[in-house]
């Protein structure tokens, strides 16, 4: 359903997407996982043509470069945070896009049923609240019961709730059969709702690879930040993934992705190849956006490690 | 896979689903924006201001054609045509580059513009589809000036001279979408809605005061020919604007000097032809470009 060749975007002298390539068969999961600048919404930009890039992508046989709002039909969007017009009605934004799409407006009403909002359509895009808005614009990308559904972070914003809605929701498009691509940074949501995850970092593809290879058990995941000496940073994410760990290799450093149980078990890896762990930072939960919960000292590392 | 249309909405159908996959044909999708962004524009402030600003100088300008008139009361259409000239030259051009500059700068600024991208519309329709809702706004804003103005006339004055009026309400319309479309062509390069503007007000302030005076040093230094300078005095589509309205007034152009002399003698009947045909092109031409630009460059 989705071939992706070669895909390169570069703005000016940064690489966003480095010659990054995958398929995904209709009915599939398919979860971008990394830290921030990896990537993710780069890609999902150029799958949906809206950033033009070098190599090709093909969304059910149509080239989404050459012939954009075909492929675009195919396609349901949800942005991190949807942006409508502050002013817009809830009812006529959904009015706006079944006409955009081309459906009859009860489809639009169904749509708002799926996700919650029914009975809102006065109300104005700007009263309502983030969760609201991530269920609108679901509402919004379901409204032509599209094959395809992308989406950009869709919980990054919203809380455990929110959250649960969500996934929730995502979880019964699966069952439905729709094909889901989602950027993502908590694994949690990719092991319920991927079946393969692209672990990018810094434009590149590092890992692509089924969730369970990452974290094998079920087990609550925890984030743990590394420090380690910057010239060393690449060799100790090469060490770690080779070791098996999830591992995210951004601006802020290395985190690693990693049930509970096993936290201590990256810095022992490392240790043990010769890579010394300055200090870690345990997350207080993915979605805080690196909100650190505990900070131990050098000096508290080496106790760890005992 | 296979595509049948149906009323203007292609449907894109796979057939292994047998589901369609709805896709508006390029004239819906173009109007349908275009209705958003003229609600949106009915229902801006900076409109409002724009169309009472406008109407009520409109009124005020024919009631002071009547000091030219010596009578009590509103002067007649012709008049106040010649007095709404100026008037127009200067608010016009600032409410269609003001109105134009905002368009894309504003989206994109908002973060609505990638939204919109993401939908099954090509950048040419949403660029035209976001040109044709402000022209019509634009149009209606105008309407109501002049309507209001034209109204009071008719009813103080009588019709005499209603023709005059109206050509100029056309070429006035005109106008507008010539600005409008530099307008745009400033919003497809800027970042954010403020820098947009404040390009668009220098553009204001170029075609409206400093063509002129760089006309008058240009002749003055460069010692120009009086071809040239009527050559270089219509590529500004406001002084094109100016001569056409004087000439379909029924006016000399002589009153601009021997460019104009040189002008209605060089071209006579078929001067009018040219003016109109400078300011289309100017409504043609920086449209075309934006929507060339938009297009290529790609991103949001």
């Amino acid at each position: 359903m989705i071939e992706a060749r070669h895909i390169t975007k570069k703005f000016k002298r940064v690489l966003a997407v480095n010659d990054l390539s995958f398929d995904l068969q209709a009915g599939g999961s398919l979860a971008l996982w990394g830290s921030n600048g990896a990537g993710k919404t780069t890609l999902i930009r150029c799958l949906l043509g809206v950033f033009p890039c070098k190599g090709a992508i093909r969304i059910d046989g149509i080239d989404v470069q050459r012939n954009g709002k075909r492929a675009r039909a195919q396609i349901g969007y949800v942005p991190q945070e949807l942006a409508f017009h502050d002013d817009a009605r809830l009812g006529s934004a959904m009015r706006f896009f079944a006409n955009l799409r081309g459906v009859e407006l009860a489809q639009a009403a169904r749509s708002l049923g799926v996700v919650g909002l029914s009975g809102h359509e006065s109300k104005r895009v700007r009263d309502l609240s983030g969760g609201m808005k991530q269920r609108l614009a679901l509402a919004i990308a379901l409204i032509a019961d599209p094959p395809i559904i992308v989406l950009d972070e869709p919980t990054s914003n919203l809380d455990s709730a929110g959250r649960g809605e969500v996934v929730d929701t995502l979880l019964r498009l699966r069952k439905q059969g729709k094909t889901l691509i989602f950027a993502s940074h908590r694994p949690d949501e990719v092991i319920t709702l991927a079946d393969r995850v692209l672990v990018m970092e810094q434009g590149k593809l590092v890992q692509q690879t089924a969730p369970e290879v990452l974290w094998p058990s079920r087990s609550s995941i925890r984030s743990v930040r590394l420090f380690i000496e910057q010239s060393d940073e690449h060799e100790a994410a090469e060490i770690l993934r080779e070791g098996g760990f999830a591992v995210n290799h951004g601006n802020s450093g290395l985190t690693v992705a990693i049930e509970q149980h096993r936290k201590a078990e990256p810095m022992k890896h490392l240790a043990a190849r010769g890579v010394i762990v300055r200090d870690f930072e345990l997350m207080r939960d993915v979605s805080d956006n690196d909100e650190p919960e505990v900070t131990v000292r050098t000096e508290q590392v080496s106790e760890v490690l005992r | 896979m296979s595509t049948i249309n149906l009323n203007g909405v292609s449907k894109h159908v796979d057939n292994r689903t047998s589901e369609p996959v709805a896709c508006l044909s390029f004239a819906r999708s173009i109007m349908l924006i275009a209705r958003r962004e003229f609600r949106d524009a009915l229902s801006s402030k900076w409109f409002l201001l724009y169309t009472i600003a406008f109407t009520t100088l409109a009124i005020g300008v024919s009631f002071m054609s009547l000091a030219g008139s010596g009578e009590h009361g509103f002067a007649g259409f012709g008049k106040t045509a010649a007095g709404l000239l100026n008037l127009i030259m200067l608010v016009v051009p600032l409410m269609a580059l003001t109105a134009g500059a905002g368009t894309i700068a504003g989206e994109r600024e908002r973060g609505t513009l990638l939204y919109l991208l993401a939908q099954p519309l090509s950048r040419t329709e949403l660029l035209l589809g976001k040109y044709v809702g402000l022209a019509i706004a634009l149009i209606c804003s105008l309407c109501i000036g002049f309507g209001l103005s034209a109204g009071l006339l008719a009813w103080r004055a009588g019709g005499v001279g209603a023709g005059s009026f109206l050509m100029l309400v056309v070429f006035t319309s005109v106008l507008a979408l010539s600005m409008l479309s530099l307008g745009v062509l400033i919003s497809v390069q800027s970042r954010r809605a403020g820098v947009a503007t404040g390009i668009s007000l220098f553009v204001w302030l170029g075609l409206v005061f400093l063509s002129d005076l760089g006309l008058m040093a240009g002749t003055l230094l460069f010692k120009l020919r009086v071809q040239e300078v009527f050559a270089l005095a219509i590529i500004n589509p406001l002084q094109a604007f100016k001569m056409n309205v004087i000439v379909n007034l029924n006016a000399s152009l002589d009153v601009l000097g021997p460019v104009g002399m040189y002008a209605s003698q060089e071209f006579g009947a078929s001067l009018p032809w040219l003016l109109t045909g400078v300011i289309v092109l100017w409504c043609v031409l920086p449209l075309a470009i934006a929507a060339l630009i938009f297009r290529k460059r790609g991103g949001i």
